[in-house]
């Protein structure tokens, strides 16, 4: 039996800040994960990351990284991602202080 | 100090201008992140985990006040107002803009600095003793030559796409403190009847295959070091593996090839290079060392020390912060980038200012990045510790614990890296923490924690006496630890303990270690390598791990 599909979202570094974004489902670039779409549909993921690799000119390194739902929207699941989210632990920069 | 001669200072303006096209150009859509990548870090600018990092050289780990001014104007202006130095002398700054790459690296060009080779398969940031020019113990200053290998591989037409990075390493003295066996070469002043020359060692390195360097040739006159070291990287080309990454490093050609054909094949390699540099890097040479200038070393004064030592404070950082000058009324100062707490290797733009201007009001102007990732005063006339202790004092730099417990070495890791499988910092400011807590880092004396975030060892954990290597195992921060390690002459790879610990259980284990060191040492003038060597790791293990018939039973 083929193995179960976990959720994925698309992530990448944004071209000129160099900062983590996410793909939303309006085709748009959010510094935020929980406006990433949440892709379910291992199929809808692979055109979801084509989408994204065909944008060289706006972000940089585009995958799929493992994501849950949560009441805000997508989470990370890996602490890597946790990490991408949020900011480096040993001073309040990045998204912790962009969006606090 | 080496001064930017009209040649060095035309080669940099068209890198910068051709590095300023190559950037507009990706942002005009023109250039893809394909083309782009190798052009961008050719010139020492990372993508990592939120955000661009520009790795600055600092050659040798040598600076003076304007440069160092320099980095903190950069801090200031482009990053978040701090730079981070590196295990490889170097400075990183984690925040830049893309766009504002070009000007930041004109910037540095205004003192003479830049990123060239600091990545890519090329000959990297030359680096060298700290304690370079001003150690009782050196036979001569290294930083001349390692200034000749500088300009020998800067843009070597040869040597731009080797197999894999090469890092060079020099010292000038007996008393290892650039860890000249752990680089692919490591190159160590001797003398032979009277003449200076160098032991030459190849193939060490550390990373996922760790292995401590060989000698190939035990003398090598300074005349030769170029065409010799021309030759061994002129093989290494040749033979090192380009079919697998984690096969490429000279140390892995080394050991797949065995050190006597290697070696043979350099001789012959140098036969030819010998006749090729036909006294031009003698000429160059003789060029730099006159820019090397030993200062004016003042004498006497060393009463004022004396009694500033009344204060135990001042005393508490003199006993750990300062080394033997070779001049008897000086001292060497190292400045601790390690309050307890703070991120190891970090420092204010404020912080550099402060560096800078003791610099130069009572340090000849001379300042140097160790790869322990603190800043050191070469030349301090003792008459003047006190003030500059002040000083330091007042800037948050004044910390007493150079070569203890909490002057731990600590990659950037999963904070920075997109290399990381662990983070490494916040480990190392909650080791430091611990022991400020338990006040024992002064009773546990000479003790160096490396931690690493990935297999790449960047933080040197392989040669730590307590070396920390944080994984991802199965979605969990996973630390290893090894003991036994060695960074210096007597160089040696630590042994790794066994299961590793969680992010929240590996600070309480090294407490353990440190704790299991104070009860089985045979007294206080025994180190905790001497005591790990002299015992073994079972008494280690079985403070890490419990009594032995216990972890048989679990």
């Amino acid at each position: 039996m083929p193995r179960a599909f976990s959720p994925k979202i698309v992530t990448a570094n944004a071209l000129l800040e160099g900062d983590v974004v996410y793909l939303t489902e309006d085709d748009r670039w959010s510094r935020h994960m929980g406006e990433a779409e949440f892709i379910e549909d291992e199929a809808h993921a692979a055109i979801r990351l084509l989408t994204a690799e065909q944008q060289g000119g706006t972000v940089v390194g585009a995958y799929l990284a493992d994501a849950k739902a949560g009441p805000d929207g997508p989470e990370p699941v890996h602490f890597r991602e946790s990490f991408r989210a949020r900011g480096p632990s040993n001073y309040r920069h990045g998204k912790q202080a962009d969006f606090a | 100090m080496y001064r930017y001669d009209d040649f060095d200072t035309a080669f940099l303006a068209e890198r910068n201008a051709q590095f300023r096209a190559q950037v507009e150009r990706r942002i005009a859509g023109n250039l893809t992140e394909d083309e782009f990548k190798p052009l961008r870090l050719m010139n020492g600018l990372y993508l990592q985990l939120h955000a661009y990092m520009l790795r600055v050289a600092i050659p040798y780990g040598s600076l003076d006040s304007r440069k160092m001014r320099k980095l903190a104007d950069l801090a200031d202006r482009w990053d978040k107002g701090y730079g981070h130095f590196t295990t490889r002398q170097n400075i990183q700054y984690n925040w830049p803009k893309l766009k504002d790459v070009p000007d930041m690296l004109d910037a540095l060009a205004e003192v003479g600095m830049h990123a060239i080779q600091t990545s890519g398969n090329t000959i990297r940031n030359v680096t060298s003793d700290h304690f370079a020019g001003a150690s009782a113990d050196e036979i001569a200053d290294p930083r001349p030559y390692a200034e000749l290998i500088r300009q020998w591989s800067t843009d070597h037409p040869e040597f731009q796409f080797l197999p894999r990075k090469f890092k060079i390493a020099i010292t000038g003295a007996p008393n290892d403190r650039a860890v000249v066996k752990a680089h692919d070469i490591g190159l160590r002043m001797v003398e032979k009847d009277g003449k200076p020359g160098f032991e030459v060692i190849v193939g060490g390195g550390l990373g996922r295959t760790p292995m401590v360097g060989q000698v190939i040739r035990e003398f090598v006159p300074v005349t030769d070091l170029l065409p010799y070291l021309e030759a061994i990287v002129h093989v290494y080309n040749r033979h090192g593996r380009r079919d697998n990454k984690y096969k490429a490093r000279i140390k892995i050609t080394v050991h797949e090839n065995g050190l006597d054909t290697i070696r043979a094949e350099v001789e012959e390699a140098f036969l030819r290079t010998r006749g090729e540099f036909t006294g031009v890097d003698e000429r160059v040479m003789a060029r730099i060392d006159s820019q090397f200038v030993t200062p004016d070393f003042v004498d006497g004064g060393a009463e004022a020390y004396d009694i500033a030592r009344a204060d135990p404070v001042f005393r508490s950082w003199a006993d750990t912060n300062l080394s033997e000058h070779k001049h008897p009324d000086y001292a060497i100062v190292t400045i601790s980038l390690k309050a307890h707490g703070k991120t190891p290797g970090d420092a204010t733009a404020e912080q550099m200012r402060v560096m800078a201007d003791l610099a130069e009001t009572y340090g000849h102007d001379e300042l140097r990045i160790s790869h322990q990732q603190n800043v050191i005063l070469p030349h301090v006339r003792k008459g003047h510790l006190a003030q500059v202790h002040a000083e330091l004092m007042k800037a948050g730099l004044g910390t007493a614990n150079i070569g203890l417990a909490s002057d731990i070495i600590a990659c950037p890791g999963m904070d920075y890296c997109a290399l990381a499988t662990a983070r490494a910092i916040p480990v190392a400011q909650q080791i430091a923490e611990r022991v400020e807590a338990l006040r024992i880092e002064h009773e546990v004396g000479p003790l160096q924690i490396k931690i690493s975030g990935c297999i790449n060892a960047c933080g040197h954990h392989h040669v730590g006496h307590i070396g920390i290597l944080g994984l991802d195992r199965g979605g969990v921060e996973t630390y290893q630890i090894t003991l036994g390690g060695d960074a210096t002459e007597t160089a040696e790879i630590g042994q790794r303990t066994g299961p590793g610990f969680s992010y929240e259980e590996i600070v309480p284990a090294i407490e353990r270690l440190m704790l299991a060191y104070l009860e089985h040492r045979a007294d206080e003038n025994e180190t905790f390598l001497e005591a790990y060597r002299r015992l073994g790791a079972a008494p280690f293990k079985e403070a890490l791990y419990g009594p032995e018939k216990t972890r048989h039973a679990a």
